[in-house]
């Protein structure tokens, strides 16, 4: 093995050194302290040495050289006061605990960083396949209003419970936190359902280190790249956003930042049914609606890959064969309410043959179940989250039903298949709360109408033709819903006919739009002036579990254990193959 | 003392990117142009043209110009819409958009403005707009894909402004 000789800097360039060491310096190994991996998971090991130029930097792993150890060099670089070095694509083979032990020396001053791995070993195999859904923003409140409205309530008992609530045999609250901020955003949240590992906001399946390419950050192997590699597996990507957002992009790709969305569209070719909206990051630029910034044409090279493309429903019915790409948006699909109750034909803006987060669920299990090796598949209920960020409950909610019916659908694949574990989760909440009820009977308006207490008879949604969805968003009696946090913006506790924005920019404050309710009462924000949404909460997030392997889930759980229930259920073995 | 020291070679500095941020909205934008807010003298002969008059048909596979727009290809043309919170301080362009935006760093990067939009070029300059309150835009219609090298912006349907002022209602 060869080593490689200390070679001390000059005078010069320890003087300058020392000079910057007035500011703090310090050592950053990533992955970070307390990760934890599947035995045989591949990643890249960085340690950075910043705030100082150092002279000498290494790295004990269980008192190991690090060269030794993984038995290759590491790269390494230096830019002024930053100094890393890195392991590229290494895995820790062994299970248990694992110590790295990283040191960098300035002038005679020494550094150490210290971090500890956790190594858990392959499990027996328990399901087949995985199907994993992700409730965009779905916080208890969300899966709550759902049952209402979908199943209704009498005496205060409810008439029914969801198909995500059937799902007995596992179930846990999820903490939700990146390793960066307490509040996370989706990309950082689905990357740990995909790794096993935190990262930061608007990160997916890497650390963060101080490189401003957002592309070459120290990466994690995926769930997607794992299930390919150890077993052959098929992979299934559905949801109602632009493909390419961050909830399906996590699950195939690896970028610090998730608008990277030119790249994330190709990286989609690791899966083989990829559904959803956000044809624009797909189509050359010289085709107009296009949002890509080169002239790659994906679709073609989609196709050319065996890939059978289908831009609307019709389409999705008649595309066969093992791989599917199905774009039925230029941007993200039109939320449940504007696809299939309203139909207004300003808000579809032309595409009216939209399927449903029900029918692109069954097309991908109809495919990908017929790999005798398995699937993995991840559907995402995305406008459950955006409409709450838009501050519209309603579309929300029946969003949130669609994706309860798309479980329904793979509870019905999973019952005959006996070997599928079906997960739902939500990645983070939202800032909403049922405050009671809210109806105009007796002459009552506003806040005077918003019903607590005694007062808060029940909602008079009605679903006559039995699907799941009220026929009407907007009964006499409907829910009164707050939220925690926003920018100001105007309530009337009134349905929108068609989506709308709470606060609009206003020089570099939001400010709130009066078209949501032109009569309503303004709320003054409680989050920063320049935020023009509601935006997520820290809040844990409940999950729900039913298949083979679903009693790993129990009790309260790090976000990053939904990784590891998954491969512990299908057995993965990285070193197999 | 460890086993092995690595030595820190020198190596290029690692590239810097260009990346705007999205977000940072500017209270004021500068533009020169004479009297903004006289009372308007509107080019005679300047075709109107609405949002929903740009595109025949929007599919998957991208968007179609109507015949309309295509035939007021070089012809100046008056549109009324909101200006978008502009992408970069150094103001040359700005986005008109059918509806006021709110912009959500999550839910609205630069990657998901809606598709029916106009880019606004501007060659001279100043004055503040206001970005909830609708505005008129007059000026030559260019049509076709092009990019702004700076923000990786790419736009179909442009407009070079020779005249920018709120709309009245």
């Amino acid at each position: 093995m060869r080593r490689i000789k200390a070679l001390f800097v000059t005078g010069v360039l320890l003087m300058f050194g020392a000079a910057a060491m007035a500011s703090e310096a310090e050592i950053v190994v990533l992955p970070i302290d307390r990760a934890k991996f599947l035995a045989g998971q591949r990643f890249d090991l960085e340690v950075e040495f910043r705030g100082a130029s150092a002279n000498e930097i290494g790295l004990l792993i269980d008192g190991r050289d690090a060269s030794e150890f993984f038995g290759k060099e590491p790269v390494v670089k230096k830019s002024g006061t930053l100094s890393s070095f890195r392991f590229n694509d290494v895995a820790l083979t062994k299970a248990g605990e694992i110590t790295a032990e990283a040191k960098a020396k300035v002038g005679g001053k020494e550094y150490v960083k210290s971090v500890r791995y956790t190594v858990v070993p392959p499990q027996e195999q328990k399901a087949r396949n995985v199907i994993l859904f992700i409730g965009d923003g779905m916080g208890l409140a969300s899966r709550q209003i759902a049952r209402i409205l979908s199943k209704g309530v009498t005496e205060g008992k409810y008439d029914g419970l969801l198909e995500m609530e059937l799902l007995q045999d596992g179930t846990a609250l999820i903490n939700t936190s990146g390793y960066d901020s307490l509040v996370t955003d989706s990309a950082n949240s689905a990357s740990a359902y995909a790794t096993g590992h935190k990262s930061v906001v608007n990160a997916m399946g890497v650390y963060e280190n101080s490189d401003p390419d957002p592309l070459t950050h120290p990466k994690v192997e995926n769930i997607t790249e794992l299930v390919k590699r150890a077993r052959g597996m098929s992979v299934g990507l559905v949801t109602t956003s632009n493909i390419t957002d961050a909830t399906p992009a996590a699950m195939v790709a690896h970028t610090r930042r998730r608008a990277e969305q030119n790249f994330i569209a190709g990286e989609m070719a690791k899966a083989d049914v990829i559904l959803g909206g956000g044809s624009q990051q797909f189509l050359p630029r010289s085709v107009a609606g296009s949002k890509r910034a080169d002239d790659r044409d994906l679709i073609e090279e989609f196709k050319a890959e065996g890939y059978a493309f289908a831009a609307n429903r019709a389409g999705l019915a008649a595309a066969k064969g093992e791989r599917v790409l199905g774009l039925f948006g230029l941007d993200n699909m039109n939320v449940y309410l504007d696809r299939e109750i309203l139909k207004d034909p300003e808000v579809l803006g032309g595409f009216t043959d939209q399927p449903t987060l029900m029918e692109m669920t069954k097309h991908a299990i109809d495919i990908l179940s017929k790999n005798e090796n398995g699937f993995f598949l991840m559907v995402e209920g995305a406008c459950i989250d955006k409409q709450l960020h838009s501050m519209d409950w309603e579309r929300s909610a029946y969003d949130t039903i669609e994706f309860d019916k798309a479980i329904g659908v793979a509870r019905e694949f999973a019952a005959n298949d006996g070997s599928t574990l079906i997960i739902t989760t939500a990645d983070h909440s939202h800032g909403i709360s049922i405050l009671g009820t809210y109806h105009e009977r007796d002459g009552k308006t506003g806040r005077e109408a918003v019903r607590t207490y005694a007062e808060s008879i029940f909602p008079t949604f009605s679903d006559s033709n039995g699907d799941g969805f009220p026929e009407n968003p907007a009964p006499d009696v409907t829910l009164a819903i707050g939220y925690a946090n926003h920018p100001d913006y105007y309530e009337d506790f009134k349905f929108h006919a068609k989506p709308v924005s709470p606060a609009i920019m206003s020089g570099d404050v939001a400010v709130g739009n009066t078209a949501r309710a032109p009569r309503g009462a303004l709320y003054i924000g409680n989050i920063p002036a320049n935020e023009s949404s509601e935006v997520h909460t820290a809040d844990d997030v409940p999950l729900s579990a039913a298949g083979p392997g679903a009693d790993y889930f129990r009790g309260v759980m790090d976000n990053t254990e939904v990784f590891f229930g998954i491969v512990r259920a299908l057995g993965i073995d990285p070193a197999q193959k | 003392m460890l086993k092995t020291h690595i030595t820190m070679r020198e190596a290029a500095p690692w590239p810097l990117l260009s990346k705007y941020k999205i977000g940072q909205a500017i209270l004021l934008i500068f533009l020169s142009l004479n009297r903004l807010h006289a009372p308007a003298a509107w080019a005679a002969g300047a075709g109107a043209l609405q949002f929903n008059e740009m595109y025949d048909s929007v599919s998957s596979l991208g968007i179609t110009l109507s015949d309309k727009l295509k035939s007021l290809e070089g012809e100046v043309v008056a549109m009324e819409g909101f200006m978008a919170p502009p992408l970069k301080p150094t103001l040359d362009f700005f986005v008109l958009t059918r509806v006021p935006m709110s912009i959500c760093p999550f839910c609205s990067s630069d990657a998901n403005w809606p598709y029916d939009i106009v880019m606004v070029r501007l060659d001279k300059s100043v004055t503040s707009l206001p970005f909830d309150r609708p505005i008129r835009v007059e000026g030559r219609l260019e049509l076709g894909s092009e990019i702004d090298e700076e923000t990786g912006f790419v736009s179909v349907v442009r407009i070079r402004a020779t005249r920018i002022q709120e709309a009245r209602k």
